[in-house]
């Protein structure tokens, strides 16, 4: 019988939010089709680390497990990612997984993106309809407009292309992509639109979009896919036809 | 005026819920474990249906209506299906009015495509990723609202506990912030409640991690009856994972995906379009699960001898799948590695959708006055199997009902939660408070997450697509074993901050109560009927078992109670799917 195949992991541990940091190693049976997330649950029934030390089961943030809900960010082998997508058999080992800290770290890998839900306020990230009563269909729209608006509207705010970004930190005011990506994609609504204005004032001001320093770091690490930078550069265009317009108007 | 209404869950149904609450003028509280933009409804796939007739195939609200009660095996009250279908088209309209990107016909139209269960292009959708869209429109809503101060929200929070007062009337929650392990009680002169599906009971299914049933089981618990437990879905086609069994989604075969496996000659063998030529791949979820686990289990003729069967999409156009069904053959391609454009998809049913769950009456309201409910949590709308992308629909119809009547009856009230003794909440509050605080103290042997594991193997193994009694009674034995085991517990994290480990012992309580309720629910049932099958009584009972399970919690298990459904709109008939669907469009 071959020796039964196994998995090495060192995770970042915190105790708080105001603690230190610290490492533990694990080590986990391998099975065939695991991911970073199976192996954390593996830890859960059999809470010990590589020391053969009983410790307490790692703390982490997941609900969906397929890549759509958001909530599993965090840094694998160097890379903010989701974890339920993170197989196993793709990764190098010892696999180091640390918490995205440009985020408060709460507890282990759970860390505090309120700022990021902050922010979906600050530049009203909703169509502004009359009601939800019945007011029959919506504008029309053409299938690429929809695609358009569709690879936008998968932003699921899980916070790697904030983590990503130079220009995001605790210390900095920067919105950060998604925002600009939401904004983008209100303002391609036909009844989103009517209020484009008040969104791209939001975006302008502190903190907005003029501090994006065009590292292209987001469009790179979003785990969706979303053109990022192609929004960016399309409010770009637009806030400088806003500044303008109101320069005129002035 | 000051109405207080608390929703427990922002998914599709409390989002909803929470939306027309506070457009009719009241005060909301919504209370979810995640932030509700991360709740289990960003899962659904396929698409909401609503018979808005733009193909010209002569659909309509109550050939909808027909097909549903006609998929549920006749198990549903009527009145609200039909309801619910009638308002269906309208809610896509107010759907695509709050921005979702349905996707469009080349006039810029609505596009709709087929589910399971119908001849009709009945189902809108977006990608392959249509619950995450509608989720985001309804949680823009209501971040609107939560900007103008109209809707709170607690995020990060879990409901323990429903508020009783002396009268039995509901008057609020316990919950619990699940950062600082505080716990609080909130008052409230109506409560809904929202908490989506169980799914997590058997372990692996298609499920989110919270979907343990807690927040059911707990009310179940405190006097709130559940009923229908035992009509649980098993998806046909799912991925085999180790920590999730992923859906995908029935709109492969909408779209022309076909189900296969080779046959005793080594030849492609397409079932399902064999057994039942009228619907071919498009027969109900109980049907075509029940078809696989034939070929796969007794025939032994699953794909290279295992537990698994293609679902082939490799003959259709690659871009119209990307712009059709991206969501999944993405998810298919991240965790399998194979490109099912290419290639065929092995799958296997899964665990996917309770039927059943928190009683209520016409009005969305539990037998505990005050507390109402929407969504997967309550039974009210699928009977005894759910149609595909009706779900969507019954968790935003219910959301949209549910806030009006909760506000309608909280304008009745004689009292408000403002005039109820604070003793009332004190004591409450302190209830929760100790038990958790002794759970902390356990320091025995048993691993809650192991415990956990063993209950989803045995619910998964005797009580999902084919049902014995004898195994149904002894899982309900096994049941009781992991009670008692419970007791001699260990609590594997004693920090008080972000535990997540002690909450769940707390969910594992309720997963194992509630899942008595399926396991007897189903023994007691001695008939088949749309996700019930049980061998030894392999036909629908409409004599003795036309009726709703109604499950009581007692000290010594559930007590069952038997209701008889409201056929009043369409007379039960055989239900058949190799042949077309008698009766239905008439009207
Ligand atoms: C993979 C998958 C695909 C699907 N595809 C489709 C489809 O294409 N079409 C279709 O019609 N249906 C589909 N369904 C079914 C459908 O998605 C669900 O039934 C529906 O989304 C449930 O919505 P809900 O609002 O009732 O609950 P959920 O979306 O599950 O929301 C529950 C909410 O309650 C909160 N909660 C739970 N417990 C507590 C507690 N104790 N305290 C506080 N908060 C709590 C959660 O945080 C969450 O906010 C699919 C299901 C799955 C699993
Ligand atoms: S758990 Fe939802 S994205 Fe990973």
């Amino acid at each position: 019988m071959s020796e039964q195949k196994t998995i090495r992991l060192v995770v970042t541990r915190q105790d708080g939010p105001n603690e230190n940091p610290y490492r533990e190693e694990f080590v986990v049976p391998y099975r065939k089709n695991m991911n970073v997330i199976s192996a954390f649950m593996e830890i859960q029934r059999n809470p010990v680390n590589a020391e053969g030390k009983k410790t307490t089961p790692i703390n982490w943030e997941s609900n969906c497990l397929e890549e759509v809900c958001g909530a599993c960010s965090m840094i694998i082998n160097g890379r903010p990612r989701q974890s339920c997508t993170a197989l196993i058999d793709n990764l190098e080992q010892p696999i180091r997984i640390e918490p995205m800290n440009t985020f408060p770290v709460l507890r282990d890998l759970i860390i505090d993106r309120g700022r990021m839900f902050d922010a979906l306020k600050k530049v009203k990230a909703w169509i502004p309809i009359d009601g939800s009563h019945d007011l029959g269909p919506g504008p029309r729209q053409s299938e690429e407009e929809q695609q358009w608006r569709y690879e936008l509207s998968k932003c699921m705010t899980c916070g790697v292309c904030m983590e990503a970004c130079p220009n995001v930190s605790g210390k900095s005011s920067f919105v950060g992509p998604f925002a600009v990506g939401q904004v983008a994609l209100m303002n391609s609504h036909p009844t989103g639109s009517m209020r484009a204005q008040e969104r791209m004032e939001a975006l302008i001001s502190d903190g907005g979009l003029q501090e994006c320093g065009n590292s292209q770091n987001c469009v790179r690490a979003c785990p969706k896919g979303i053109p990022l930078t192609k929004a960016i550069a399309t409010m770009n265009r637009a806030a400088t036809k806003h500044m303008f317009k109101k320069w005129l108007d002035f | 005026m000051n109405e207080k209404i608390i929703i427990v869950g922002g998914g599709l149904a409390g989002l909803a819920a929470a939306m027309k609450a506070s457009e009719t003028g009241a005060r909301v509280q919504i209370f979810s474990i995640v932030p509700v933009k991360r709740s289990h409804s960003v899962c659904a796939q396929g698409g909401i249906n609503g018979a808005v007739n733009t193909k010209g195939e002569g659909d309509s609200p109550w050939e909808h209506f027909d097909d549903s009660i006609y998929g549920g095996d006749f198990l549903a009250n009527q009145p609200p299906v039909k309801a619910m279908c009638d308002a269906a088209p309208g809610i896509i309209y107010m759907m695509d009015r709050m921005g979702v990107p349905f996707n469009r016909t080349p006039e810029g139209l609505l596009d709709f495509r087929r589910f399971g269960g119908t001849k009709h292009h009945r189902t809108a959708f977006a990608g392959a990723t249509t619950g995450q869209q509608l989720l985001y429109a309804l949680d823009e809503q209501v971040r609107r609202y939560e900007a103008e101060g109209r809707v709170e929200k607690f995020e990060h929070w879990e409901f323990l506990s429903a508020i009783i007062d002396d009268e039995g009337v509901c008057r609020g929650i316990t919950a619990q912030d699940l950062r600082t392990g505080e716990i609080q009680s909130f008052a409230a002169d109506a409560v809904i409640m929202a908490t989506g599906g169980p799914g997590i009971i058997f372990g692996k299914s298609t499920n989110s991690v919270i979907n343990t049933g807690t927040a059911a089981s707990a009310l179940y618990q405190q006097g709130a009856y559940y009923a229908n437990g035992e009509f649980i879905q098993v998806h046909p086609t799912a991925i085999p994972g180790d920590d999730k069994l992923r859906l995908m989604s029935e709109s492969a075969r909408g779209e022309g995906g076909r189900v296969w496996t080779y046959d005793k000659d080594g030849k492609p063998w397409y079932f399902l379009e064999e057994m039942y030529p009228a619907y071919g791949n498009l027969v109900p979820r109980d049907i075509a699960t029940r078809a696989i686990f034939k070929v796969c289990v007794d025939d032994k003729l699953g794909v290279g001898g295992e537990n698994v069967v293609f679902l082939d999409l490799s003959h259709k156009d690659p871009h119209e799948l990307d712009v059709k069904l991206g969501g999944i053959i993405e998810i298919y391609e991240k965790f399998m590695g194979e490109d099912p454009r290419k290639v065929p998809m092995k799958i296997f049913p899964a665990v996917h959708y309770s039927m059943g769950g928190l009683w209520v009456d016409y009005n969305q309201m539990t037998n505990i006055p005050g507390l109402f409910a929407a969504g997967e949590c309550e039974y009210q709308y699928h009977g005894a199997n759910r149609l595909g992308a009706n779900s969507l629909l019954s968790a935003i119809y219910g959301g949209l009902v549910t806030g009006p009547k909760a506000l309608e009856y909280v304008r009745g009230l004689k009292k408000s939660s403002d005039d109820i003794n604070s003793t009332v909440f004190e004591a409450a509050q302190k209830e929760q408070a100790d038990k958790y605080d002794a759970m902390f103290k356990m320091n025995g042997t048993e691993n809650p997450y192991q415990i956990h594991k063993e209950l989803g193997e045995w619910m998964t193994d005797n009580v999902t697509v084919v049902r014995y009694n004898d195994k149904l009674q002894k899982t309900d034995e096994k049941i009781q074993e992991l009670m008692a085991r419970y007791q001699n517990l260990n609590m594997v994290d004693t920090l008080r901050n972000n535990n997540q480990a002690a909450p769940f012992t707390r969910q594992l309580w309720n997963m194992l109560e509630l899942a008595r309720v399926i396991t007897l629910g189903a023994l007691n049932r001695n008939e088949s009927r749309g996700a019930h099958y049980k061998p030894e009584f392999p036909d629908r009972d409409d004599e003795n078992f036309l009726k709703t399970t109604k499950a009581k919690w007692s000290p010594n298990g559930p007590v069952l109670e038997y209701e008889d459904v409201d056929t009043s709109l369409i007379k039960p008939r055989p239900r058949r799917y190799d042949v077309a669907k008698e009766g239905g469009g008439s009207k």
